[in-house]
C-alpha cells in the first residue's frame, strides 16, 4: 500500500462492495430516467470512432435527442477503421482457462499495475457482450469450418481470446457501429454533422455546456449546447509527428478540454509498437504498422554479429539471435508490446539492427511457411503481407519482415472517474481519449474492446447519473459564455494566418517529433527531458513566428486545420516531458534508464509513484500543477511483471 | 527522378477550375504519391502559393479517404492499390502526371481534389444496417456461419467507401458499392429479415442521389482497391428482382 495522499480535486467515485458485483450494484442503485424524460435531454458526441460512434448510437436507442460530430466527410472514416489484429473478449470459447478475471488480471498486468482496478474489472465483465453485439450487427468476424467464430493470440496472454475479421477488424467492427449510427440517423435520433473540428468547449456555471466548432468546408464558426458532452476524439501519438495514427489524428479536442480545467492524466505513458514498417527517409509522413497477430507465427531476429551486411537467407541458423525467445522463453515472441520494442531498440543500439541505418529486425515467417505452408499463411495474413510489399516493394514470402517500433497507442488522456466523467463536471471523455483501463502499457486488441465497451455499455448507463440532475433540455448558446469562447478561437485561427513566416507547420511538427521520439520516447532520462521541455519551448516560440498558414479563415483550409493541430501539439509535447521527469521510476512503456534491474527491465517504484497523475493546466507557459489518484490493488498482488 | 505534375486546381464548388502545371524535381522512389504531393505543398507554402488540397488520413489503404484520379485511373496504375499506397517507384524520371478529382454528377468538387461523397452515407442510412439496439444480442456463437457464406461476406464487407467504382464508371454508377454493401448483409443469417426491404431502399436512394446505370462494363472491379468482383453486382440484382415481384410473407 502507497503512502500517496489522494488529491482533494479527484473523487474516482469507485462504487463499494467485491470487485466482481462493483457493476452490478451501480446500475442497480443508479437513477433510472423513464425514456419520455430522456427526450428531454440532449448529449454531444465528439468523435465517430469505434468508441463515439456506439455510444452516440446507443445513446439514441435509449431516447436521448444526440448530436454527434466528426472532422471527417464521413464518420466511417475515423482512425479505429485501421486497427488490423482483433478484439479481446473473455468468452473462454477456446476452453483454454480464460475468465472474466482472468481478462482482469492480464489487463493489469499488463499494464504494469498503473490503473483503476475497479474500471479494469469492469471493461473484461462487458467484453463478451460486445463480441455478441457485433456479431448480432453482422460483423463478418473470421470463423471456423463448423461456423463458430475463430480465435488468436496477442500479446501478453495465455489463452487466445482474439477475436478478429481477416486483417481488418477495425474497419469491420467500426462498419457495424456506423450502420447502428445510421440508423439513428435515418430514424432522427441522432443529427450527424460531418467535416466540423472540435475547436473549444464551453462552460456555464462550471459545467460543460456545449462546444465551438469550425465548419471546415466553409469556415463557419458555430456554437452548439447541450446538457452533457462526450469526447471520444482518440489519442495523441501524431505529437511524434510519425506514428502509425491517421494524418488528420490529433490532440486539439482533449488538450483544449484541459486548458478549460479537465485534468490531463498520465501523459508521458504513451504505447510504442514494437511491429511497424522501418522509415524510408526524410520525407516520411507517417508509418505503417504490422499487426501484432504476426508474432503468433513469425519469428523475431537479428544477426548475433554487429554490422552483419549479409542478406537475411544467408545468415546461418546458428549465427541468428531470436533475442525474444531468449529472454522471454515462456512468452517469446508474444511477450508485450513495450517489452518487445525495447529488445527491438536494445538491439538496433548494439549494431545488430537491419536495414536503412541499421534500425530494423526481421519478422521471419519462414518456418510458420515450412510448418504450414504457403497457403495457410496466406489465409491468416495475406492482406498484410501484400500491403508491406507494396510498401517496401519487398516479398515477405521469400525474404523476413523488416520491423521496427513507431508510437501507436497514448494510454495517457484526460482523468475520469468510474463514471467515464472528468474534472469538468458534464464532460464525459471515452475511448483512447480518456486514460482509465490500459495503466502504463496496453496489451494488444484492447483498445477496440475498450473503444467499444465505453460506447455501447458504459457510458450509457452512466451518463443517466449525471442527466437525473436536470430539469429540462439545454440548447440554448445564447449565454454569453458561448461568445467569449467564439471570440478566443477566431482570436487565435486569425494569429495563425497573420504570423506570416516562411515555414510550413509541417516542418515545426516534424521537429517537435524528433526531440519527442529522442528524449521521451522508449527511453528517457532527467537529463534528456530536461533538455526536451527547454527545446519545445523554443520551438513553440519559433512556430508562432516563423510559421507561414496560407489561405484564409472562411475557407475549406486544410493548411491552416493543420497549424492549429500543430499549435496544440507544441503544448502536449511539453506536457509529456514534465510527467516523465517527474515520473521518477519506470513501468510499462515508461522507462526511465536510471531505473532498471541489471538485465535491463523495468523497475517500478511502488513506494513512491503507485498513482496516476492527473495534471491541471496553470497557464500556457506555466508548470502544470500535479494532483495524484492513489491505485489500490485488492483484487491483484503487486508483484513484478515477469513474461520469462 | 524529376517528374511534372498537371494538377486540377479549383478554389471552390462554384468557382470554375482548370489544369495547373507543376515542376517536382528530386523525387524519392521510396516515397509514396501522396508524400510526393506532400513535398510539392510544402515548397509551395515557402514559396507563398497555396497548397494542392487533397483528402488523406490513415495512408494505409483502409479509411477510404484518397480520392485522386491519376492520368486517368481512380487510385492510379496499380491494381488493389489505394492512391496513399502507391510508390512512386511506379513511376520513372521524366515522367509527366495528370492527377484530377473523382468525377460524378453525384461527387461534387470542394476544393482542388476534395470531393462531396456523402451520398454514399445516404445511401448506407437508406437501410445498410441490421436493426438491433444494443443489449439485445444473443450469445455470438449461438448463430453459426455457414464458412464459405462467411468468407463471401468478409469480401464484400472489405469495401472502403472511396468511391473509385462511380469515378471509373462512364455513367457514374454507384452499382459495386451498393451490391458490396447489400450482399455483406445478405449473405449472412443476421441480415435475412430485412434483406429485401433494404436492397429496395438502398437502390432507390441510389437513384435519388443522381448515380447512373450499370451497363456491365467492369470498370469498377478493375479499379476497386479490395478488388470486389462485380458478381456482388449479380447477386444483388437477384435480390432485388426477388423483391420486385414477390411479397415477403
Amino acid at each position: 500500500m502507497s503512502a500517496v495522499e489522494t488529491s482533494s480535486k479527484l473523487d474516482a467515485k469507485i462504487p463499494a462492495g467485491p470487485i466482481a458485483e462493483k457493476w452490478t450494484r451501480y446500475r442497480f442503485e443508479n437513477k433510472l430516467l423513464a425514456p419520455n424524460n430522456k427526450r428531454k435531454f440532449h448529449v454531444i458526441v465528439v468523435g465517430s470512432g469505434l468508441a463515439g460512434g456506439s455510444a452516440a448510437a446507443t445513446l439514441a436507442e435509449q431516447g436521448y435527442k444526440v448530436t454527434c460530430f466528426c472532422f471527417h466527410d464521413s464518420p466511417r472514416r475515423a482512425h479505429s477503421v485501421a486497427a488490423q489484429g482483433g478484439i479481446n473478449a473473455a468468452k473462454n470459447y477456446q476452453n483454454d482457462g480464460d475468465s472474466v478475471f482472468r481478462l482482469f488480471y492480464d489487463t493489469v498486468k499488463g499494464g504494469d499495475f498503473r490503473s483503476r482496478e475497479a474500471n479494469v474489472y469492469r471493461l473484461a465483465e462487458v467484453s463478451s457482450e460486445i463480441i455478441d453485439q457485433c456479431a448480432a450487427q453482422g460483423v463478418p468476424f473470421s470463423r471456423e469450418y463448423g461456423g463458430l467464430l475463430a480465435n488468436r493470440s496477442f500479446g501478453g496472454a495465455q489463452v487466445s481470446r482474439t477475436f478478429y475479421s481477416r486483417g481488418q477488424t477495425g474497419q469491420q467492427l467500426l462498419l457495424g457501429c456506423y450502420a447502428a449510427l445510421n440508423r439513428q440517423i435515418k430514424s432522427g435520433g441522432v443529427t450527424m454533422v460531418t467535416r466540423h473540428e472540435l475547436l473549444d468547449i464551453v462552460q456555464v456555471e462550471g459545467h460543460a455546456r456545449g462546444i465551438v466548432t469550425r465548419d471546415l468546408k466553409t469556415g463557419e464558426i458555430s456554437s452548439h449546447a447541450a446538457n452533457a458532452v462526450v469526447l471520444a476524439t482518440g489519442g495523441y501519438s501524431n505529437v511524434f509527428y510519425l506514428s502509425t495514427n491517421a494524418m488528420g489524428s490529433n490532440v486539439t479536442a482533449t488538450y483544449r478540454a484541459y486548458r478549460r480545467g479537465a485534468f490531463f492524466a498520465n501523459p508521458c505513458f504513451t504505447q510504442i509498437h514494437p511491429t511497424c514498417i522501418p522509415a524510408a527517409g526524410d520525407y516520411q509522413s507517417k508509418l505503417t504498422l504490422m499487426s501484432e497477430s504476426l508474432r503468433n507465427d513469425g519469428r523475431v531476429w537479428v544477426p548475433k554479429k554487429q554490422g552483419d551486411t549479409r542478406k537475411p537467407r544467408e545468415i546461418p541458423e546458428a549465427e541468428r539471435d531470436y533475442y525474444l525467445e531468449r529472454k522471454y522463453p515462456s512468452f517469446g515472441n508474444l511477450a508485450p508490446r513495450d517489452i518487445a520494442s525495447r529488445a527491438a531498440k536494445e538491439a538496433c543500439d548494439d549494431k545488430r539492427g537491419v536495414g536503412p541505418g541499421g534500425r530494423g529486425v526481421y519478422l521471419d515467417f519462414k518456418d510458420a511457411i515450412a510448418r504450414l505452408g504457403k497457403d495457410a499463411v496466406a489465409a491468416r495474413y495475406g492482406n498484410l503481407f501484400d500491403m508491406y510489399n507494396r510498401i517496401t516493394g519487398e516479398n515477405p514470402y521469400e525474404t523476413p519482415f523488416r520491423i521496427y517500433p513507431a508510437p501507436h497507442y497514448t494510454m495517457g488522456g484526460l482523468w475520469v472517474d468510474y463514471n467515464l466523467m472528468s474534472t469538468i463536471p458534464g464532460l464525459f471523455v471515452i475511448g483512447e481519449a480518456n486514460y482509465s483501463d490500459h495503466g502504463a502499457n496496453r496489451l494488444g486488441a484492447s483498445a477496440l474492446m475498450q473503444g467499444l465497451a465505453d460506447g455501447y455499455f458504459v457510458l450509457p448507463a452512466t451518463i443517466a447519473q449525471y442527466l437525473a440532475g436536470f430539469k429540462g433540455l439545454v440548447s440554448d448558446t445564447r449565454p454569453a459564455a458561448f461568445r467569449e469562447v467564439e471570440q478566443d478561437v477566431k482570436g487565435r485561427l486569425e494569429k495563425l494566418l497573420q504570423v506570416g513566416g516562411n515555414k510550413s507547420s509541417a516542418s515545426f511538427h516534424r521537429e517537435l517529433g524528433q526531440v519527442l521520439w529522442d528524449k521521451c520516447g522508449m527511453s528517457r532520462t532527467e537529463a534528456g527531458l530536461k533538455e526536451a521541455l527547454g527545446k519545445v519551448k523554443d520551438l513553440r516560440e519559433r512556430f508562432w513566428k516563423e510559421v507561414r498558414v496560407p489561405g484564409r479563415i472562411d475557407q475549406l483550409n486544410p493548411a491552416l486545420e493543420e497549424a492549429n493541430r500543430v499549435a496544440d501539439f507544441l503544448h502536449m509535447g511539453e506536457l509529456m516531458c514534465h510527467d516523465a521527469l517527474q515520473r521518477d521510476e519506470s513501468c510499462g512503456a515508461h522507462f526511465r534508464e536510471e531505473h532498471q534491474t541489471p538485465d535491463g527491465e523495468a523497475k517500478r517504484n511502488d513506494q513512491d509513484f503507485c498513482y496516476s497523475s492527473a495534471w491541471e493546466y496553470t497557464g500556457d507557459d506555466a508548470v502544470p500543477t500535479l494532483n495524484k489518484e492513489p491505485l489500490e490493488y485488492e483484487n491483484v498482488k503487486l508483484a513484478v511483471r515477469s513474461y520469462k | 527522378m524529376d517528374l511534372t505534375l498537371n494538377v486540377w486546381r479549383q478554389e471552390r464548388a462554384d468557382a470554375p477550375g482548370k489544369i495547373v502545371s507543376y515542376d517536382v524535381p528530386g523525387v524519392d522512389e521510396e516515397m509514396s504519391f501522396l508524400e510526393m504531393i506532400d513535398v510539392l505543398n510544402e515548397r509551395l507554402i515557402e514559396k507563398g502559393e497555396e497548397p494542392i488540397a487533397f483528402e488523406h488520413d490513415c495512408r494505409e489503404g483502409i479509411c477510404g479517404s484518397c480520392s485522386m484520379v491519376i492520368n486517368g485511373v481512380p487510385h492510379g496504375p496499380q491494381p488493389e492499390t489505394t492512391t496513399c499506397q502507391l510508390y512512386m517507384r511506379h513511376f520513372k524520371d521524366g515522367d509527366t502526371i495528370f492527377v484530377e478529382p473523382f468525377r460524378a454528377k453525384a461527387f461534387p468538387v470542394l476544393r482542388d481534389l476534395i470531393v462531396d461523397r456523402s451520398a454514399f452515407d445516404r445511401i448506407q442510412q437508406a437501410g445498410g444496417y441490421i436493426s438491433i439496439n444494443t443489449g439485445n444480442a444473443p450469445d455470438a456463437n449461438a448463430t453459426p456461419v455457414n464458412k464459405e457464406a462467411s468468407e463471401a461476406a468478409i469480401d464484400a464487407a472489405q469495401c472502403i467507401g472511396c468511391g473509385a467504382c462511380v469515378a471509373s464508371c462512364k455513367n457514374a454508377s454507384a452499382m459495386l458499392f451498393v451490391a458490396a454493401k447489400v450482399s455483406h448483409l445478405s449473405l449472412l443469417p443476421q441480415g435475412q429479415p430485412e434483406r429485401y426491404q433494404r436492397v429496395l431502399n438502398m437502390v432507390s436512394t441510389m437513384d435519388d442521389e443522381g448515380f447512373g446505370a450499370c451497363t456491365n462494363q467492369s470498370e469498377c472491379e478493375a479499379v476497386c482497391p479490395k478488388g470486389i468482383s462485380v458478381s456482388y453486382i449479380s447477386r444483388m440484382n437477384r435480390d432485388y428482382l426477388r423483391a420486385s415481384v414477390s411479397t415477403p410473407v
